[in-house]
């Protein structure tokens, strides 16, 4: 790679500034040459170790945190990885959020930072892997300096907290070696990292690195960002699925001050994949947010309908019902031994639907994207979990090449999902061009309600039969639900029930004879990802069927699963989290979940208790409640989160994490519904969608971490799944009432 | 970006010049005398005029308390609070609160990494603020008090900053 014309000015000067001494080396050996640090980066005192690493000449350490950090810590876990491996103390590190890493490697896209990507809790795991290589790869480097400055062989050397220790007594700092480390070759093996077992930094608390901004008010994020010279931009988007602007007064609109241009948006066609926006609409531009607010009002749009007119959460539920009903041409999913056989022997046999409505990721703070598109380059700010999706839809709306385009990645208000989609950077983009202006786009409640990509609807029918001793032999779990293929382009080639149902989910693999079935029910509704997807989708369904069971052979919900479980083993699992399900792993958790709630002790004070566990993306959680009814109210007066993820890189964020998971799962599992309406969303804002209050939520969540020396996986998702059924169970030793449909309260309150 | 009349940016937009017909509305302990839309909400005022973007938007309609400031020492959602309504009034957002040293709830909250995704939180730490003005031992049920959203869950960790930073408070007076 060499300095050309067609290089940017801001390429250039990093280059310019490599050839004078600074040099910057990639976290991949062989990426070495290529790697460049973003410009806040460079300074006179800073020397870059690697992508990730910058030392000062008085020896303090800038590390760069490459994830989109969306609440789940990333900002502080991924760093806390690096710094670890170089043997530099926490407190002397500085964390800096380092940008979209797009580059090209032999013509093919590439990232120089690795995966940055936040979605289905891998970004733990990926580090683990490459981070603490990157980490290492700088204390080599270092260790080689020193080693050349003192003559000596460097297995004569250790490092500790920043210094270069010599076995003579000399010690030489970071700082006094940074330069000569940054000019030594690479080595031709990527140095191994340090064993877990002598780690001093990971498995420690470690607070936000970036928590005093927050505290402060200083920290921007998405939607915090200006620019000179852009415009505010608020969307009227057509409320019916899939419908169409028939026409537009918009002469009111542009009569409002401060508002300076209206322009229409196209939707996407009906029946083809979302790639851009998700509705079609009317843009009113403007100097600020509260004009272009004002100008949206005085649009006066008239919409035409599109296929879905007549949808209606109603017609789906009874679509699914009488899916399952019929039980006609259902897609297998998986099916182990010879059901009718356990049938016929069965001395009991159990059946229930279970109902789960769509979800509304609603991140506190709403999708929106500031965009400048220039004849050479853009340069994009957003909240965004899915930096290289954003890339590619710029790229392709604009024609401009991937590496023109900047991405900056500001703390996001929240994820949960809904920023792995980028429709509204498609917005954000299409509007500027038409504006000729840099853009800062904004979503409000209203629009972040009406316009995602919801958690699927569906209805899970399951059976159980048992045997004479009461154990489970038989089980059938069939679901009818609104596909998560949907118009999805990049999931064409996956089966109807990906992200609905699991071939290998509990209890696959624990009975002899077993099918899963999927029917597909046709909606409009956009459909993605949220939380734990498919595992916020079933679990309710199959940990609350379990309770059942045992309740009507008269045996221990506990013992029940233990037995189901079986002896301690690994199975296969091909689903994401794979490729094994520890089933030891998944009772212990289990147990200690049971030991923690005093499952054996009855309650007479009206309270009762209910259990759940479930195996989400390679973590393993159990949750258990102690609920009783006051008046109309459920009070929860203990919460207890029992989670094994292996090595824990960050306790405190972790349980940040489990707590936060169980809370989110309360909040959902209790009130949260998206329903549909003459082909519309009915839910305006958070009176519809009433996210649980500090009130109503338990006042701590007794959160239990399983030591582990396994390779960590993450926990952004891994503490919602058993969330619901364990309520419902509990809910049902209380109240004797058994809830089979999300969300539980408004049904409670309707069968009390 | 500029809103109707005013000054864009906080640069122009502070300090006040001499208008002596209309009160300012002290923000941060700065007078301005905004002259634009006299309905638009003091959220946008301060993102979008002042840019002071800690104050966050998150529903618009008083629901969530992302928005929380400081009006008088009170606690009040920016978002339905039209400019017209603060002149003469001071108001505190979390940009305010840093002295020479951190406030004892900021402090709280940090002791205690309430934060997850942390767009709330600013709201949070005003709403806090203003529980503890008027309890300086608040009870579990004075804390359920404040119906700000978290969308991350964070509820016990801001239970227990509070506590901490009413502590904290005591020990500054005493
Ligand atoms: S933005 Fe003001 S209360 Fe939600
Ligand atoms: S910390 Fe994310 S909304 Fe409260």
């Amino acid at each position: 790679m060499s300095p050309t014309l067609a290089l940017t000015r801001r390429r250039f000067l990093k280059f310019g500034l490599t050839a004078s001494g600074a040099l910057l080396v990639g976290y991949r050996c062989s990426a070495a040459a290529r790697a460049t640090v973003p410009s806040e980066l460079l300074g006179d005192d800073l020397v870059s170790l690697t992508a990730f690493v910058m030392i000062e000449r008085d020896n303090r350490v800038v590390i760069g945190a490459r994830g989109c950090e969306i609440g789940q810590g990333v900002i502080t876990s991924l760093p806390m990885l690096i710094a670890e491996e170089l043997d530099v103390e926490w407190s002397r590190v500085r964390v800096i959020q380092l940008p979209y890493g797009y580059e090209e490697v032999d013509g093919k896209p590439s990232n120089r930072y690795g995966d940055q990507f936040a979605g289905g809790s891998t970004s733990i795991q990926t580090a683990w892997k490459d981070l603490r290589e990157a980490g290492a790869l700088a204390r080599w480097l270092l260790l080689q300096a020193a080693a050349n400055a003192w003559s000596v062989p460097v297995e004569n050397l250790r490092t500790e907290a920043g210094h270069v220790l010599n076995v003579d007594g000399r010690t030489l700092s970071y700082g006094a070696l940074a330069r000569t480390a940054a000019a030594l070759p690479m080595p031709a093996n990527a140095p191994a990292p340090k064993d877990p077992d002598s780690f001093k930094l990971v498995g420690k608390p470690i607070r936000a690195a970036d928590g005093r901004r927050i505290v402060t008010g200083q920290n921007r994020y998405g939607i915090d960002e200006y620019l000179s010279g852009a415009l505010v931009a608020v969307m009227l988007r057509c409320p019916y699925l899939d419908g169409t602007l028939e026409s537009l007064d918009d002469s009111e609109a542009r009569k409002v001050r401060g508002v300076r241009d209206v322009v229409r948006i196209e939707g996407p066609k009906p029946g083809e994949p979302f790639d851009g926006p998700l509705a079609a609409g009317v843009a009113v531009l403007a100097d600020n947010t509260w004009a272009a607010l004002q100008g949206r009002n005085a649009l006066k749009p008239v919409w035409k309908q599109g296929p879905w007119a007549e949808e209606s959460s109603a017609a789906l539920a009874a679509r699914a019902n009488a899916l399952l009903d019929e039980d006609k041409d259902g897609i297998e999913v998986r099916k182990d031994g010879d059901l009718a056989k356990s049938r016929k022997r069965a001395r009991h046999s159990l059946s229930a639907r279970y109902e789960v409505p769509f979800l509304a990721h609603a991140t506190l703070e709403p999708p929106g994207a500031l965009i400048e598109l220039r004849q050479d380059g853009a340069l994009l700010i957003a909240s965004m979990q899915n930096p290289s999706g954003a890339s590619r839809v710029i790229s392709e709306l604009t024609g401009l090449p991937r590496d023109r385009i900047e991405i900056r990645l500001p703390r996001s208000g929240g994820g949960f999902g809904r920023r792995l989609e980028n429709d509204f950077v498609a917005e954000a983009v299409q509007i500027a061009k038409l504006a000729g202006k840099p853009v800062k786009l904004m979503w409000t409640r209203e629009d972040d309600l009406a316009h995602d990509f919801y958690r699927p609807f569906g209805v899970h029918a399951l059976s159980a039969t048992l045997d004479r001793r009461n154990r489970v032999e038989g089980w059938t779990h069939r679901c009818a639900a609104t596909s998560r293929t949907y118009r999805t382009a990049r999931m064409q080639d996956d089966p109807a029930w990906t992200g609905c149902l699991e071939p290998d989910d509990f209890p696959a693999g624990l009975v002899d004879d077993l099918e899963k079935t999927f029917f597909p029910v046709q909606s409009g509704m956009p459909r993605g990802w949220w939380r734990a997807p498919l595992h916020t989708f079933h679990a309710f369904a199959v940990q609350s069927f379990i309770d059942e069971i045992a309740y009507e052979v008269r045996r221990d919900a506990v013992e029940l699963r233990l037995e189901m479980l079986g002896e301690a083993r690994e199975i296969s699992y091909r689903g994401h989290g794979g490729p094994v399900f520890d089933t030891g792993r998944m009772a212990n958790v289990l147990r200690l979940c049971a030991e923690k709630i005093h499952w054996k002790e009855k309650r007479t004070d009206g309270r009762g208790i209910g259990i759940a566990c479930h195996f989400t993306f390679g973590g393993y959680t159990a949750h258990a409640f102690e609920v009783s009814m006051d008046g109309e109210r459920l009070r929860i007066h203990r919460a207890i989160c029992v989670v094994d993820v292996g090595r824990v890189v960050n306790p405190l964020g972790l349980e940040a994490q489990m707590m936060g998971g169980t809370i989110d799962g309360i909040s959902t599992a209790l009130n949260l519904a998206i329903t549909v309406r003459d082909g519309q969303v009915e839910q305006k804002n958070f009176p519809q969608y009433p996210l649980l209050k500090m009130a109503d939520a338990p006042k701590k969540v007794e959160v239990h971490i399983v030591e582990s020396t396994r390779d960590p996986v993450g926990g952004g998702e891994m503490g919602i799944a058993s969330v619901a059924p364990a309520l419902a169970n509990a809910i049902f030793a209380t109240t004797t009432v058994r809830i089979r449909k999300l969300p539980l309260l408004p049904e409670l309150m309707r069968m009390l | 970006m500029k809103a109707g009349n005013e000054a864009a940016g906080a640069a122009n937009a502070a300090p006040a010049k001499t208008q002596p017909e209309q009160l300012p509305v002290r923000i941060n302990d700065k007078p301005y005398y905004p002259d634009g839309d006299p309905q638009m909400p003091l959220l946008w005022y301060l993102r979008d005029v002042l840019r002071l973007t800690g104050t966050k938007f998150g529903c618009g309609i008083g629901a969530c308390g992302a928005c929380t400031v400081l009006i008088d020492g009170k606690a009040a959602r920016a978002c339905l609070t039209p400019m017209q309504a603060v002149s003469g009034r001071a108001i505190t957002t979390i940009e305010g609160l840093e002295g020479a040293q951190l406030h004892p709830v900021q402090q709280a909250w940090l002791e205690h990494d309430v934060a997850q995704c942390g767009y709330c939180q600013a709201g949070q730490i005003m709403a806090a603020i203003d529980l503890l003005a008027r309890k300086r031992k608040p009870s579990d049920d004075d804390i359920g008090e404040i119906a700000n959203l978290c969308r991350c869950g964070t509820y016990p960790r801001i239970r227990s900053a509070i506590q901490r930073a009413a502590v904290l408070m005591a020990e500054g007076n005493s």
